[in-house]
């Protein structure tokens, strides 16, 4: 069992720290936005005001999963020196703050042209957990997913809306060999950073729990979940929600590193409270 | 009539593959599934085939350009003969009709309502507006500020045509950037919408989609060049950007080991200034845009923004199957700079009467070096094919100010 899967099964029995709700919280911020040492502070926050797992941002420049917010947050990371190592180092300071799990999430590029091997190890001995790769769809990730499995990391598969329910039973088949510690449903069609209508999260959820009962993993919900009030919703089937543009947008507004980290834990907090 | 051969799976050697996100794998899917289906058939083909004839013009003539051989080697020591296909005689200006139009009449089949595009240059932008104006489909193009403002003329005609151009502001502004948006409006739309992508990358099928449809320049060309010759080319020349019109060219000759096979790169201000497209010559092998092959990009696996004179070529990726030729060494890449384009474009205009896109005028600044090559291989003058992909009135802005 790793790091995501124990506290995944704790949230589950409202034992994880940071409060008694049994929804998982997953967070997302850019690394190196505003700056390294922001990060850092940034993510521990999280954490502190009830993440149960962080996901670390790797910057990259042609983000086409992304929206306007997560795209912006990764040019200003890249123009101060964000990319693959500064990210790493960001996950190696937070693990040395707290234990919450972290994945590192990106595109694959990057990660591809340091070569998957020296990855693994640079990943395995900052502290990361898992990797989450947009671009890389399952067909794609195998062996990723076998370098990553002999260090005990995991690779987050995604599931779409417009998954056919061939694609979730190849992600089910590939969570008995490899570690799965949750699946990643994509709420809607389209980029990160919108306003996910209430029927649309809802459904979501239902679907994301569907995707649980074939794959026996837990499903988060990820994708336009902007508010409380909408990460409820996403969460009343699912397992938990993922929540990025929000608290990009967040850091993006903050003036100061103060303002920031307070803004940060104010929405953490009230995620937290409404799963 | 000849059998479609299946699809495959989207590999060429160790390149290609499907790098997108989950949302699109079940459209990547369809499309595979729908080009197996309805490419096959008779109907579809003689369709595409009317069209082509009827429509674009095709078959296109292939011209011998004696003045412009004689330009290049005067005492006829190393060039032979030189032919020009004449893909600047297509209806729009340019090679990209053949693809847009066999794309939009299978995304009809298919049942999409809805057309996207991203373009460069504007000829894409400009052939997937005149298909979806004739299969009263509407469009939305996707094109960099930078490229809207270099190729004015093209922006005009797509308007005219009664597609929305869609200024793209991120990143370098250009054909990179165009992509990322198109590919963000796809994941959006994607139950209704076909992206009508005008390269030979992205992921699986769209290589090899469009290879088939440009595949009709090379196989022309090569029935003309026994009818006229009596035998096949030495050498096959053409410019790659993402490498359409090469692939297209390259398809109708790569069986035939005797013919070599060269893709000029644009190399913009030279390729040590670091200000270059010249992604085979001096890129390294990455994922970019849904497949993986080489790409300009930096030693953190950043994309870098090319740099070319021409829109249509300033691309950081290729396709997928020239990296799999330039490592087999099937075929051979070269580069031609910014300044090298500009004077083979006015060398083509004053010896043949033809004004060239900037892109083609890429492959023409390389004729005279691969004629010394091939013909010191050969021990004789060498007898060569250029694909003339696009005329030059697009370009006219710029050869305006940086010729006369």
């Amino acid at each position: 069992m790793g790091r995501i899967d124990d506290v995944l099964a704790k949230r589950a029995k409202g034992e994880a720290p940071g409060g008694a709700g049994t929804k998982a919280l997953v967070t997302y911020l850019c690394c190196g936005d505003p700056d390294e040492a922001g990060s850092v502070d940034l993510a521990v926050a999280c954490a502190e005001a009830g993440a149960d797992v962080l996901e670390l941002g790797m910057p990259f420049s042609d983000p086409t999963a992304d929206g306007p917010a997560i795209a912006r947050a990764s040019q200003r990371a890249l123009r101060n020196g964000g990319g693959l190592d500064a990210t790493l180092r960001v996950a190696r300071a937070v693990r040395a703050r707290c234990s919450t799990p972290i994945v590192l999430f990106g595109y694959y590029n990057p990660l591809f042209v340091r070569g998957e091997e020296k990855l693994v190890a640079l990943a395995a001995d900052a502290g990361v957990d898992a990797f989450l790769v947009v671009d890389l769809p399952i067909d794609e990730s195998m062996s990723l997913r076998t370098l990553a499995a002999a260090r005990g990391l995991a690779v987050i598969p995604l599931v779409a809306p417009t998954s056919r329910p061939d694609r979730i039973t190849k992600i089910a088949e590939v969570a008995k060999s490899f570690p799965v510690p949750f699946v990643y449903y994509v709420s809607m069609m389209g980029v990160t950073g919108g306003a996910g209508a209430t029927d649309v999260l809802a459904e979501a959820g239902k679907q994301a729990a569907r995707v649980r009962e074939v794959t026996s993993r837990p499903t988060v919900v990820g994708f336009g979940i902007d508010s409380a009030r909408a990460a409820k919703v996403a969460a009343a089937d699912a397992d938990g929600v993922v929540v990025g543009s929000a608290i990009v947008r967040r850091i993006e507004e903050g003036t100061s590193p103060e303002a920031r980290a307070s803004a940060v834990r104010a929405i953490v907090k009230e995620l937290r409270d409404a799963l | 009539m000849q059998q479609t051969p299946p699809l495959g799976a989207g590999w060429y050697g160790g390149y290609g593959g499907r790098y997108v996100s989950e949302t699109l794998i079940h459209a990547l899917d369809e499309l595979t599934e729908a080009v197996g289906r309805l490419m096959a058939t008779a109907q579809f083909d003689a369709e595409l085939k009317s069209l082509l004839a009827n429509y674009v013009g095709r078959p296109t003539p292939l011209t011998e350009a004696k003045r412009l051989a004689r330009a290049i080697d005067p005492e006829g020591k190393t060039l032979a003969r030189l032919f020009l296909k004449r893909e600047d005689l297509c209806h729009t200006g340019a090679h990209k009709i053949n693809n847009a139009l066999g794309q939009v009449l299978l995304a009809t089949k298919m049942g999409k309502t809805r057309i996207i595009a991203e373009t460069g240059a504007g000829q894409h932008g400009v052939a997937t507006a005149t298909a979806c104006a004739l299969f009263g489909l509407p469009c939305e193009v996707y094109m960099g500020e930078e490229d809207v403002r270099r190729q004015a003329p093209n922006v005009g005609r797509m308007k005219l045509l009664g597609a929305k151009v869609i200024p793209v502001q991120s990143g370098s502004r250009t054909l990179k950037d165009a992509m990322n948006e198109a590919l963000r409006d796809w994941v959006t739309n994607v139950g209704t919408t076909h992206y009508c992508i005008g390269s030979a990358a992205g992921p699986h099928p769209y290589p090899e989609l469009v290879a088939r449809f440009q595949s009709v320049i090379g196989d022309e060309t090569r029935a003309q060049m026994l009818q006229r010759t009596g035998k096949l080319p030495d050498a096959a020349v053409a410019c790659v950007g993402g490498g359409s019109n090469a692939i297209g060219m390259f398809r109708g000759f790569v069986a035939d080991s005797a013919v070599k096979l060269y893709g000029i790169e644009a190399a913009g201000h030279g390729v040590a200034s670091g200000k270059h497209a010249a992604t085979l010559t001096a890129g390294r092998v990455g994922v970019l845009h849904g497949s993986k092959s080489y790409v300009l990009c930096d030693e953190h696996g950043q994309i870098q923004e090319a740099h070319s004179i021409s829109a249509g070529l300033d691309y950081p990726g290729v396709g997928p199957e020239h990296s799999f030729l330039k490592d087999s060494l099937r075929a051979s890449y070269v580069s031609a700079t910014d300044d090298e384009a500009l004077a083979a474009a006015a060398m083509v205009a004053r010896t043949e009467g033809i004004l060239p896109a900037l892109e083609t005028s890429h492959a023409f600044a390389k004729v005279g070096s691969i004629a010394v090559e091939v013909a010191a291989q050969l021990e004789r003058p060498a007898t060569l094919v250029v694909c003339l992909s696009g005329r030059g009135d697009k370009d006219l802005e710029t050869l305006l100010e940086r010729l006369l």
